[in-house]
């Protein structure tokens, strides 16, 4: 039994991060029919502008003696906001020029975008893995032989609250509403007064943000950034948010969660080793008979909370 | 000088032309006809002045303005409104968002007051609020407000759409085929909706139309268009005893 919920709270964790990166997809794809496939290396990118951003203040403060705490939200209030700007500069370079173009053509691009943001890491920064500051002590509480840590409650409380609040952004801000509008027919809603060009990269931006939460939250429980941490994690919560089904918020955030439920249990009864192979059979599996997804429903890819 | 007037707009879809240096000219408070078969160009027409496709030649303004090489949606914000033969809903989202969305070129708040909670946001968004509900008891909607749109009767999604149109406060409003798929009794009733927006909102109106009886009702004046050209303007008296309408409509009498 404490085998088993130590378990489900690592399925948490990692399903906050598959949860986090799929919103992007998914939001993306329902406005701009787009699969953003740079949004994998959007979230390794954040990662690296909260290293930055977290050594910067741990230098600039040094004297002040801050509590890690309040580094760490500032860290991540920053970072999101940079990594924003990345996704802004994702559509405005990469995928305006081509909104009218053939979707594959905007896939490849988003593809490319990706590898020039890995090499360009690389080049940077060099092929050394850098370590993610710890900004708060790791505390390690028994709850009746269940051990976890408070960055474990952290990175979930810190994910969900996301959520709610880009919940309600959609549902209830005038931007939200155009999002849902726009997700329809992006032709017909400039019609009613509202740019495309302003929420086309409002969508990338909240998307970028979030990654880059994800990003950071990351840092905090593997503190080894590489320049292709995002292709995996970018691919994994890439079949969450189709998992879900397109342009659906609430299936987007469940199924992240649910992939990491299947992934842990998988290597909880079989060999670590078979983990993946075996957690994406089942989800192929699922795809077979569900193929529009849990919430998803043919022909309708709008934004849907 | 005329609320909207365009002046020989051309328009070619690769070699084909679409519409033929098409003129128009509407004062304040008018209500124009476009009538023509299926094909002839009407919605192209519309679809040349409210921006979504930028004309080959002429010129279009609203009040006196320039609106070609503007965008879409400077173009809504300069007081142009439309309907869609289709409608184009947004399904998912109740009778009291559609409205409000159309309210987004008037709200003059920003992002991070909306997340401070200013004061101007609640003000704002207070006023869209009645105003949304005023428009839909004007056209009758008001009891669907936080229903889904795509759970309405036709008829009531359709003054659902034109209530979305209003909320942009137009000075004109096109109206492309707005009893199409409708009754008589419901394109009666629609004929009552129309006049009751133009008297309660003094909007010059445009409308495209199949049904010449609509037409003859609420229009002074009515053009008629066949692949892309005006082949006659004038009263509806005339245009209805137009013998080259009347073969595009009925065929050539040659072949009766």
């Amino acid at each position: 039994m404490e085998f088993f919920l130590q378990n489900v709270i690592n399925a948490l964790q990692w399903g906050s991060f598959y949860a986090l990166i799929a919103l992007g997809y998914s939001m993306v794809y329902s406005i701009l029919m787009l699969f953003n496939f740079t949004h994998g290396d959007i979230f390794m990118t954040g990662a690296y502008i909260g290293f930055g951003v977290a050594t910067a203040l741990l230098i600039l403060t040094a004297s002040l003696a801050l509590p890690g705490w309040l580094l760490l939200i500032v860290t991540i209030i920053i970072s999101m906001i940079l990594t924003s700007f990345l996704g802004i500069i994702v559509e405005r370079v990469g995928y305006r020029p081509l909104r009218d173009a053939p979707r594959a053509s905007a896939a490849i691009t988003g593809l490319m975008i990706g590898i020039i943001l890995e090499t360009g890491n690389l080049a940077v920064l060099g092929a050394q893995r850098l370590s993610f500051p710890a900004l708060i002590e790791t505390v390690t509480y028994d709850l009746g032989g269940v051990y976890f840590t408070n960055k474990k409650i952290l990175i979930v409380g810190v994910s969900l609250l996301m959520m709610l609040m880009l919940h309600a952004f959609i549902r209830k801000s005038r931007w939200g509403m155009a999002m849902r509008a726009m997700s329809y027919d992006y032709q017909v809603v400039p019609l009613m007064g509202v740019s495309l060009n302003i929420i086309a990269p409002m969508t990338f931006a909240i998307g970028s943000a979030l990654a880059a939460a994800a990003g950071i939250l990351y840092g905090m429980a593997y503190p080894v950034l590489d320049p292709y941490m995002g292709i995996l994690l970018g691919w994994k919560s890439f079949v969450a948010a189709i998992l879900g089904g397109r342009g659906s918020i609430l299936g987007a955030a469940l199924a992240g969660f649910m992939l990491g439920f299947i992934e842990i249990f998988t290597a909880m009864i079989f060999p670590s080793t078979f983990r993946d192979l075996i957690a994406y059979s089942i989800i192929l599996l699922i795809l077979t008979f569900r193929p529009y997804g849990f919430f998803g429903q043919p022909y309708s890819t709008q934004l849907r909370l | 000088m005329a609320l909207l007037q365009v002046d020989r707009m051309t328009h070619y879809f690769g070699g084909l032309q679409a519409v033929g240096s098409y003129s128009l000219r509407i004062n304040p408070g008018e209500i124009h006809g476009l009538i023509g078969p299926n094909g002839a160009g009407k919605t192209t027409v519309f679809n040349l002045i409210t921006g979504i496709h930028t004309p080959t030649e002429g010129g279009v303004f609203l009040e006196g303005r320039r609106l070609i090489g503007l965008r879409p949606h400077q173009i809504a914000a300069l007081g142009l409104g439309r309907t869609f033969q289709n409608m184009l809903l947004w399904r998912h989202m109740t009778v009291l968002e559609h409205v409000k969305v159309a309210h987004y070129a008037q709200i003059n708040y920003g992002l991070l007051s909306a997340l401070l909670g200013s004061h101007r946001r609640y003000a704002d968004e207070a006023f869209i609020e009645k105003n949304s509900l005023h428009l839909l008891d004007i056209f009758d909607v008001a009891h669907y407000a936080d229903q889904l749109v795509a759970n309405l009767p036709y008829g009531a999604q359709r003054r659902v759409e034109m209530a979305r149109a209003m909320a942009i406060r137009p000075k004109i409003l096109l109206l492309d085929e707005p009893t199409a798929g409708m009754t008589t009794e419901e394109m009666i009733q629609m004929i009552g909706i129309v006049r009751k927006i133009h008297e309660q909102f003094k909007v010059a109106i445009l409308l495209i139309e199949h049904r010449l009886k609509f037409v003859m009702e609420l229009c002074r004046f009515v053009q008629a268009l066949v692949f892309g050209k005006v082949i006659a303007e004038g009263t509806p008296e005339e245009i209805r005893s137009n013998p080259k309408v009347i073969e595009a409509y009925l065929g050539s009498e040659d072949v009766s």
